[in-house]
């Protein structure tokens, strides 16, 4: 197994006024190829953050960061975003599709960024629309679709770049119990298929589906349970 | 990435609708007022200059008012005046005003002019029917005349004018040819004169000086040095007396309407700026609004891979798109402003591509400076920031 992401003595550190915050605290963290990983805590335990810098969003105050074999320490905002785009593929808690796109044109969005040809983009969101199970919603705009069916679409949007990570940022926060586990089975079986997951909650219960749990608690992350 | 880029833009726009139009409608008045008033102002300089160009870009003209001893020019002086270089002829006016008599009908107040040869030459299709004067009559002082068209209708109605006699001042001459009817210009018409070869109309009229002369040129380049030519030898015929003559360059006066209208140009287009200007800042404020309403759809795409540079691209063609069709749609607006003020204010209608592409090219740059720092704003905004914002 092939490792993917290495963070080593990460720290992230915000002054207000003169006071120092420290909200990352000493974080190391490796994950490798295949992994589903949650990462566990309260709010305010830094959690956020972490999932920031390890989606590329923010840069750590010190530390060591490779992702995919690229030093994410020193990178400008345009070289940011091409990691993101072709490493990290997000699903946020509040699904974050754009309303004015259809489902399919969603899922194509990130491809735009990547230069995929126009036919190619299509060929691929066709194809993991259907995998995801709206083969017959892909015309539909978000607020035709139910919470489940958005957050479909979100992850289909997340993987259609084959990205190395899927990043989940409480992927059922905003549904109901039986969607939260369909969403997870969803994500189970992605995992099968050899899709790398970090998913960031609060909830032990949605923690539980995955096979690696790290908890985070003040801003220093230590190893859980393995299920 | 370009077409992708209009795509998002054009669904924006479409998607505000009214947003979108009023601020179309700020550039709208502004190019449209600009074409408007530009073009306008070129189709009357153009009739003015083209009515003085009629009256003849290639001539001179003298007019001697003279001193008291010499109220103009002798015959001597017009003599000179021709021998001028670069000068091919001149045609110089007597004018008085008399009565004539035809078949015992008399009618007082008429204009007459004594012409030349060179006058029927140079100046041409001025004959209806009939002849002009050739250089023997000017020599042998004939006694015949021409006259203008209403003046012919009033006289000879249903006969032909031409072989009549009429007494002038007790001489009777024979006409030998009618003017044709010309609209007034602003050197007034003709249609009300009769014309006698000069040297018959000073014997006729008992008028001993020339006030007017009409100097033509052969090479109109030259007209600097024709003029100072003619002014020397007019300094020296009235001893140098002032405001004894003048003489009018009609390429000067030509010029001088160009400099006057090239100035009223700049100087509306200029005023219809700032309205463009109030329309380039209604797009700036639409933009910046349009970045805040869409921070967290900035903040998702800056998330799924959009590079800064990609995020400015998008909203600079939106604001380039709305000011290009502000422009597009106010140059029609304006041509149209034009074409109905060429009809109502009777001049001809032209417009320049130099005109369009100032349309197209001020609204393009007018979404561009305007459109830049709300675009910027959006590049700018930080991923997590953006995404938070609900």
């Amino acid at each position: 197994m092939s490792e993917i992401l290495n963070m080593q003595n990460i720290v992230k550190s915000y002054y207000s006024g003169t006071e120092e915050l420290v909200v990352l605290n000493n974080v190391n963290l490796k994950i490798n190829q295949g992994e589903f990983v949650s990462i566990l805590g309260p709010s305010g335990s830094g959690k956020s953050t972490l999932m920031n810098i390890i989606g590329c969003l923010d840069v750590p105050t010190s530390g060591k960061y490779i992702l995919a074999n690229n030093d994410v320490e020193d990178l400008d905002e345009k070289e940011l975003a091409r990691i993101r785009n072709r490493e990290i593929g997000f699903v946020f808690q509040s699904f974050q599709l754009l309303l004015r796109l259809n489902a399919l044109e969603n899922v194509k969005l990130p491809m735009i960024y990547a230069g995929v040809s126009p036919e190619e983009r299509q060929q691929r969101a066709v194809a993991i629309l259907e995998r995801v199970g709206l083969a017959e919603k892909m015309n539909n705009y978000p607020t035709q679709l139910s919470g489940g069916q958005q957050q479909r679409v979100a992850i289909a949007r997340s993987v259609v770049t084959e990205p190395t990570i899927l990043l989940a940022d409480e992927p059922t926060g905003a549904l109901d119990q039986k969607t939260g586990q369909q969403i997870m089975q969803l994500f189970k079986e992605l995992n099968a298929e050899g899709r790398t997951i970090i998913m960031i909650t609060h909830d032990t219960n949605i923690a539980r589906h995955s096979k690696r749990i790290l908890n985070i608690l003040d801003g220093r992350l230590s190893e859980g349970a393995v299920n | 990435m370009l077409k992708e880029s209009m795509k998002m833009a054009w669904s924006n726009i479409s998607h505000n609708l009214m947003r979108s139009f009023l601020t179309v409608l700020g550039v709208l008045i502004g190019v449209a007022s600009i074409i408007a008033l530009i073009t306008i102002v070129q189709g009357a300089t153009g009739s003015i200059t083209s009515q003085i160009s009629s009256l003849g870009a290639d001539k001179i003209t003298v007019q001697a008012m003279g001193t008291r001893l010499k109220q103009g020019l002798s015959e001597k002086d017009i003599v000179q005046l021709s021998q001028v270089n670069n000068v091919s002829g001149i045609s110089p006016t007597v004018s008085a005003k008399t009565s004539l008599v035809y078949n015992s009908k008399v009618k007082t107040g008429v204009s007459v002019q004594g012409k030349n040869n060179v006058y029927f030459l140079r100046e041409k299709d001025i004959l209806a029917r009939g002849r002009g004067f050739n250089s023997l009559d000017v020599i042998n002082k004939n006694q015949i005349a021409v006259i203008g068209s209403a003046l012919a209708k009033e006289l000879f109605l249903g006969i032909d004018p031409i072989g009549q006699h009429l007494l002038i001042n007790g001489h009777t001459v024979t006409i030998v040819g009618v003017l044709k009817a010309t609209s007034g210009s602003i050197m007034g018409s003709t249609n009300n004169t009769i014309m006698l070869p000069y040297t018959s109309a000073m014997k006729t009229l008992g008028v001993r000086n020339i006030t007017n002369v009409d100097v033509y040129m052969s090479d109109a380049t030259k007209s600097e040095s024709i003029t100072n030519d003619l002014t020397t030898i007019l300094n020296s015929a009235f001893n140098y007396r002032e405001n004894t003559f003048s003489v009018l360059n009609m390429q000067n006066m030509i010029d001088v309407i160009g400099n006057i209208t090239g100035m009223l140009t700049l100087l509306l287009a200029g005023i219809a700026s700032i309205s463009l200007l109030v329309g380039g800042i209604g797009i700036m404020n639409m933009m910046l609004v349009s970045v805040t309403e869409r921070t967290t759809e900035i903040g998702l795409r800056k998330a799924l891979g959009a590079e800064p540079a990609q995020i400015q691209l998008q909203f600079l063609i939106e604001s380039i798109l709305i000011s290009l069709f502000g422009g597009v749609l106010g140059l029609i607006i304006g041509i149209l402003i034009a074409l109905a003020a060429a009809v109502i204010m009777d001049f001809s209608f032209t417009i320049s591509a130099w005109t369009i592409l100032l349309a197209v090219g001020f609204s393009a740059a007018v979404g561009i400076i305007f459109g830049f720092a709300p675009a910027r704003k959006a590049s700018r905004l930080n991923p997590i920031d953006a995404l938070r914002h609900v």
